[in-house]
């Protein structure tokens, strides 16, 4: 038992039990609370996994920006908690049946999966995960699909814009 | 090291959970926090297999997986304030006009 197994494990209980409060929490304020430290739970995840520019994004992008959007419109909308809660409908055990099924299937296949080497080479170690790579590797293979993103980004802004905006 | 099949289990794990929340619940913006749980799960999947394979491309996705998702909070919250204007609920079962 290694000091990252047992990291993974406390990160992983912590993310699924924060999972779990996003879909059952009664009120939409819970739901974005628990989805924050969902996400710092996987920005944890990240690290042990080296992708230390991803774990910042995680926690710049998706922490910040994104869940600062999501509680503005929350408060905007000054909605109370769920009228119906528990009752165990047809739609609901549905769902609950698919997901159950779906994560079979996906485990089934995850643990056929051939073990492989987790061990990297000197050389791509101390280079592996870091802002430097990443950067190279996009402005030079992949500089279009980035530029593309910063196209949908301001696509989405001034479609965002001219959707919520109330009557001119 | 831990064994890549656990981080995939995880988020396997993570995408059924936000399958089952968009399929059970019924507040639109709790609906978005269920695919952005999805889209997180993919993201974890992208940087598993990255790190198996010493390959930074899966970082690169992850990277282009957030800004799709910003895009996608932006546009779905700003569609969710404008049904909730006309609308006056955010409960997707009140909201049928395209369904007949």
């Amino acid at each position: 038992m290694n000091i990252e197994l047992i990291l993974f494990g406390a990160f992983a209980l912590l993310t699924l039990l924060s999972a779990g409060t996003v879909i059952f929490a009664r009120s939409p304020i819970n739901s974005a609370m628990a989805l924050v430290s969902t996400f710092f739970f996987l920005a944890g995840i990240y690290v042990l996994l080296w992708a230390h520019t991803v774990a910042v994004m995680q926690v710049l992008v998706y922490a910040g920006a994104i869940m600062v959007l999501f509680l503005f419109v929350i408060m905007l909308l000054n909605l109370g908690e769920s009228p119906t809660r528990g009752k165990p409908t047809l739609a609901r055990i549905a769902g609950g049946a698919a997901t159950v099924g779906l994560f079979a299937v996906l485990a089934i296949i995850l643990l056929k999966l051939p073990a492989a080497p987790a061990t990297l080479s000197a050389g791509t170690q101390a280079s592996f995960g870091t802002i430097a790579t990443m950067g190279q590797v996009i402005f030079t293979q992949w500089l279009l699909p980035f530029e593309a993103v910063s196209l949908l980004l301001l696509v989405a802004m001034v479609g965002a814009v001219v959707v919520a905006k109330s009557r001119i | 090291m831990v064994p890549i099949t656990y981080y995939l289990l995880l988020a396997a794990a993570l995408f059924c959970m936000g399958m089952f929340g968009v399929l059970v619940r019924r507040n639109a913006l709790v609906i978005f926090m269920c695919v952005e749980l999805m889209l997180n799960a993919a993201n974890l999947t992208f940087v598993a297999f990255a790190r198996m394979r010493g390959d930074d491309l899966g970082h690169v996705s992850a990277f282009f997986v957030i800004a799709v998702a910003a895009a996608e909070a932006a546009i779905g919250l700003a569609i969710v304030i404008a049904v909730f204007r006309s609308r006056g609920s955010v409960l997707v079962e009140d909201i049928r006009t395209m369904k007949h």
